[in-house]
């Protein structure tokens, strides 16, 4: 995985409640064996319409999505993480994520970060009337905050997920040093529980 | 101290390690500059042991490509199951699959199946079906297990008071190399739906009448644990249809207490505990429902009696409606919500006051993880029998496994459907999410007995409604959609 430490740029605002993992990327585009190349598929009925945001070029190398409340809902795909970074976003500021889909964006590597949603309408507002603002994101500080302006706020992340994100550590590995108290569980686990094979 | 829920059981049985529960002393090492991490492992995230893990062709490629990119092997392929389910055929399985991706995928399984040693129900198995299916009906579902899967409806197995949740791909790699998964504890809801159900009121219109109370991302961060008279007057198939779209509230998982019902599904099932063994187990699971002094930190109390057949009219699974009802007006909601009801209803096509029952239908859907069970095609089968499709409708039932489909044809249901016009499939996802052929085409409508009515979910510019399969064969005979009351009045 790769680290994550502050992300800067441009934002575009997804200014809508309940997005389902469905329309971040399509049921019929996951047929992929791989996890990459999902980007094209992202979105992929909304931007038939021209109106939509994701065709507006002003939010064209946006790389912070913000989001309202639920987003990721639905299907537990991470497929939807694989299309968001395929896309170019490499972080959401949004007023809550499905547990699913926040939980996939930490082993992607895509920050997440919760915000009020007074916080999220004035970010939406402000990137909508001025999209070249530039947001930046520092995950060390637990900050987020306008670059040039003045509007700044910190926000929570699990210390343990902040920890990895910063270096880009592999959960698998870290865990397989618990193998011992792994087994130790297993030796306790009563011989009646089901065995597939 | 008070009591434990059935939630708190279950996940205290299985957290393997946890080991700083000292808040104040993570605080200071994640503001400290982070110190080593042994030291902030826990806190929130504890590491739980995974007893079942069930994987299917769409979800797990890119996991198993990063086990063996990095020389790892599944830890216990013993508590691990595949099957084909997502984006498999429902016909002319004989014939070679006409799309090569799927192919593909279906075929990248099977491989992974047997170089890592996990047993595989292919296609051809009569056990393969939905995953949510199979793991209940061959008995590996038990009450306090902790059971994942790649896909979101795994709190199904819920019902038989096992602590199952949805994962994603990397997740699905993690338990495969480690048999645990790194997860933060949940808060607890208590659902309770008290009294009676009416006539021609199922465990749809329950979950519906519930998603719809406490909104589509009501449950988020919580486990639920449905209680109450109706609950427990359920049959396993209703609770297991209940616990299913747990999700569509946005919740982490969905429990129902076992009692002597779950017992009684259970007993004689293949990989259910035998002789003295089923003796012990019973004794374990007796423990497990939650304590009367336990405390939830959440509570939602709903009448039986005043839940009634439900429709779903927009986009996602809490805008539904009594099915005498009708279209809602954005212009009557809160502000707040206007926008979202204006654009389900452009989607949907549908005009503000239209009666329900006038809304016409092109496809009916009778299947899915949340009603592809065996009762659930009896309840189709007993308002089909002696009736006919209507002109224009197309209606297939597909049942939920290879073994649901064999019992249906002995007891006659699938000569129930074809006699009246409904197309009857092989053993699959199907239409509930539009991967494989079975799709709506743009505009379609159809009356769907599965479980999310997102914007093109059967299909792109498809329109999908959420019913109860009762209500779906009766609009598939009627055209439109009916209400059951009368019908069976």
């Amino acid at each position: 995985m790769k680290a994550v430490s502050v992300v800067r740029g441009k934002a575009v605002p997804m200014d809508r409640s309940n997005v389902d993992t469905d329309q971040i990327i399509p049921a019929k585009h996951l047929k992929r064996i791989e996890r990459t190349g999902y980007g094209e598929f992202a979105f992929e009925a909304w931007r038939q319409d021209p109106t939509f945001i994701l065709n507006q070029s002003q939010h064209a190398d946006a790389t912070i999505m913000l989001t309202r409340e639920n987003f990721g809902s639905g299907s537990s795909r991470e497929h939807a993480v694989w299309a968001l970074d395929g896309l170019g976003i490499e972080a959401l500021i949004g007023a809550g994520f499905a547990d699913i889909f926040k939980n996939n964006c930490f082993q992607g590597g895509m920050l997440t970060i919760d915000l009020p949603s007074e916080d999220v309408d004035y970010l939406i507002a402000l990137v909508t009337e001025k999209p070249d603002t530039i947001i930046e994101a520092h995950l060390g500080d637990q900050t987020v905050s306008v670059v040039g302006g003045t509007w700044h706020r910190t926000f929570q992340i699990d210390p343990f997920r902040k920890y990895r994100l910063m270096r880009g550590l592999d959960d698998i590995s870290m865990t397989l040093e618990y193998q011992p108290d792994i087994t130790s569980h297993e030796s306790g686990r009563p011989d009646w529980m089901p065995a597939t094979g | 101290m008070s009591g434990r829920t059935l939630f708190d059981k279950i996940w205290d049985d299985h957290v393997v390690h946890s080991p700083l529960q000292d808040t104040a002393r993570v605080a200071a090492l994640a503001e400290g500059g982070l110190a080593d991490h042994n030291q902030l492992l826990g806190e929130r995230q504890e590491m739980l042991y995974i007893d079942l893990h069930l994987i299917h062709e769409v979800t797990s490629p890119q996991a198993f490509e990063g086990l063996r990119q990095a020389n790892r092997s599944v830890r216990r392929p013993d508590l691990t199951l595949a099957t084909v389910d997502h984006n498999v055929p429902t016909i002319d399985r004989d014939l070679p699959n006409p799309d090569p991706l799927s192919a593909t995928q279906i075929e990248v399984l099977r491989q992974n199946a047997n170089e890592f040693g996990v047993t595989l129900f292919d296609i051809f198995d009569a056990r393969q079906g939905i995953v949510h299916i199979i793991g209940p009906e061959q008995g590996f579902t038990q009450p306090g297990m902790t059971i994942v899967c790649g896909d979101s409806h795994t709190s199904t197995h819920g019902a038989f008071g096992s602590l199952a949740f949805g994962i994603g791909t990397s997740e699905v790699e993690h338990v495969m190399a480690t048999q645990t998964l790194r997860q933060s504890k949940p808060k607890t809801m208590s659902v309770e739906v008290t009294g009676e159900l009416g006539l021609g009121v199922t465990a749809k219109d329950v979950i519906l009448a519930i998603i719809h109370e406490i909104g589509v991302h009501g449950g988020i961060g919580h486990v639920i644990e449905y209680r109450g008279q109706v609950i427990e007057d359920l049959s396993m198939e209703g609770r297991m249809t209940i616990c299913n779209m747990s999700i569509e509230a946005g919740a982490r998982a969905g429990l129902v207490a076992p009692d002597e019902k779950t017992f009684a599904y259970m007993k004689g099932r293949p990989h259910v505990p035998k002789g003295n063994d089923w003796d012990s187990a019973l004794e374990h699971w007796r423990e497990l429902p939650t304590d009367h002094d336990a405390v939830f930190d959440r509570r939602v109390v709903i009448g039986g009696s005043t839940i009634v057949p439900y429709v779903t009219w927009g986009t996602n699974p809490a805008q539904s409606v009594s099915v005498d009802g009708r279209v809602p007006d954005p212009a009557d909601a809160p502000e707040e919500q206007r926008e979202a009801i204006e654009r389900a209803l452009i989607y949907m096509n549908l005009e503000p006051g239209t009666p329900m029952r006038s809304i016409s239908i092109d496809r009916v859907f009778i299947g899915s993880c949340t009603n592809g069970r065996i009762e659930d095609l009896r309840a189709a089968a007993s308002v089909a029998e002696g009736k006919k499709v209507a002109r224009g409708v197309t209606a297939m039932v597909v049942p939920g496994s290879g073994l649901v489909k064999m019992q249906a044809e002995e007891e006659g249901l699938a000569e129930v459907f074809t006699a009246a016009g409904f197309e009857w499939r092989d053993a699959g996802c199907s239409m509930c999410l539009g991967m494989n052929p079975d799709i709506l085409a743009p505009g379609e409508r159809s009356a769907s007995t599965s479980n999310r009515n997102f914007e093109g979910r059967q299909g792109p510019g498809g329109r999908t409604h959420l019913v109860s399969p009762e209500m779906a064969a009766a609009a598939a005979i009627a055209g439109h959609f009916t209400d059951l009351r009368e019908v069976m009045a």
